[in-house]
């Protein structure tokens, strides 16, 4: 309990992916809600990689890392932009209003 | 080591509780914040488990321009009227579906790191032997060399992310007087002056 591992660190990685596929269902209010739960899974995995990169000696995670905050922060500057027009075009952002291509 | 697990149990309580937040605040901008508070302490943990480069990369990236996005994007967007309906109002068949699912997935990885027997020498071709020069140089020793087009892969990333995002929201507004420098340089004397005679008492009516 005291001696911090490398379990501690995957635990802590596995609730706050838990807590971010749980905000994806659980969410019916609007999709920037969403995008921040995708922002916390990613989270997670970048807490995965840096933990394994720390306790195996490796520093290959690190630049993982890196590559998933890049592609992280393209994924939010483009949903946001969607979100945007979207909300422009329809006037809301609800996930239940969102059934254009339900035909 | 009791400093580490102190400041590790700290900063982990927050990650989950500000994570918990996000997912169950009424308000978006309350979940805005709470984001914030769960990047600023996985931050922190970066930082003390010896990652110092890409814990302030964190505090750079995601709370200063992540974050700060997504509250532009709160702000822009008028979602405060929209009141918060999960268990009230109609079924939803998603919420049972997305907790089992949830669920599952927690438990697999909890089972993961229960069952994880960490074996000593697991990397062979070590590269953080080089224990005397900092993080960032040992990043900087790897990233710049062995991982070069990974690197341009990310700038080219974020530069068609950048030209999407503003393809995206751009529009051509109707009506907004806007400066024409070709206009503007290309007219001469004799097409913008005119010369007019006023009558007395009457005034001179201008079209524009």
């Amino acid at each position: 309990m005291i001696e911090i591992g490398l379990g501690h660190y995957l635990s802590l990685g596995a609730i706050i992916f838990f807590l971010g596929t749980i905000g994806i269902f659980l969410n019916r209010k609007n999709v920037i809600v969403i995008l921040m739960s995708i922002e916390l899974i990613l989270l997670a995995v970048n807490i995965n990689l840096i933990s394994f990169s720390i306790f195996s000696g490796d520093i290959v995670g690190q630049i993982f890392t890196m590559l998933i905050l890049t592609v992280a922060a393209a994924e939010a500057a483009i949903g946001l932009a969607i979100i945007v027009i979207y909300y422009r075009n329809k006037g809301s952002i609800r996930v239940e209003d969102i059934h254009g291509m339900k035909g | 080591m009791l400093a580490h697990s102190i400041f590790f149990y700290f900063f982990s309580i927050i990650a989950i509780f500000s994570s918990l937040m996000v997912i169950t605040s009424r308000n978006t901008v309350n979940s805005v914040f709470f984001l914030i508070l769960d990047f600023i302490s996985v931050g922190c943990l970066f930082i003390m488990v010896g990652a110092e480069f890409l814990g302030m990369i964190i505090l750079i990236v995601y709370v200063g321009a992540v974050a700060v996005l997504f509250l532009f994007v709160v702000m822009m967007l008028n979602v405060a009227e929209q009141k918060q309906s999960w268990f009230i109002g109609k079924k939803s068949t998603h919420i049972p579906t997305g907790l089992i699912v949830s669920v599952l997935i927690l438990l697999e990885l909890l089972v993961v790191v229960g069952g994880w027997k960490y074996k000593d020498n697991l990397m062979s071709s070590s590269t953080l032997e080089l224990s005397n020069i900092s993080n960032t140089h040992q990043l900087g020793l790897v990233m710049y060399t062995d991982y070069i087009l990974y690197f341009q892969l990310a700038g080219i990333i974020l530069l068609l992310s950048m030209i999407g995002a503003i393809l995206l929201t751009f529009r051509q507004r109707k009506g907004v007087k806007k400066q024409s420098y070709f206009n503007q340089i290309s007219r001469d004397p004799a097409s913008s002056i005119e010369l007019k005679e006023v009558e007395s008492n009457k005034g001179v009516k201008i079209d524009d």
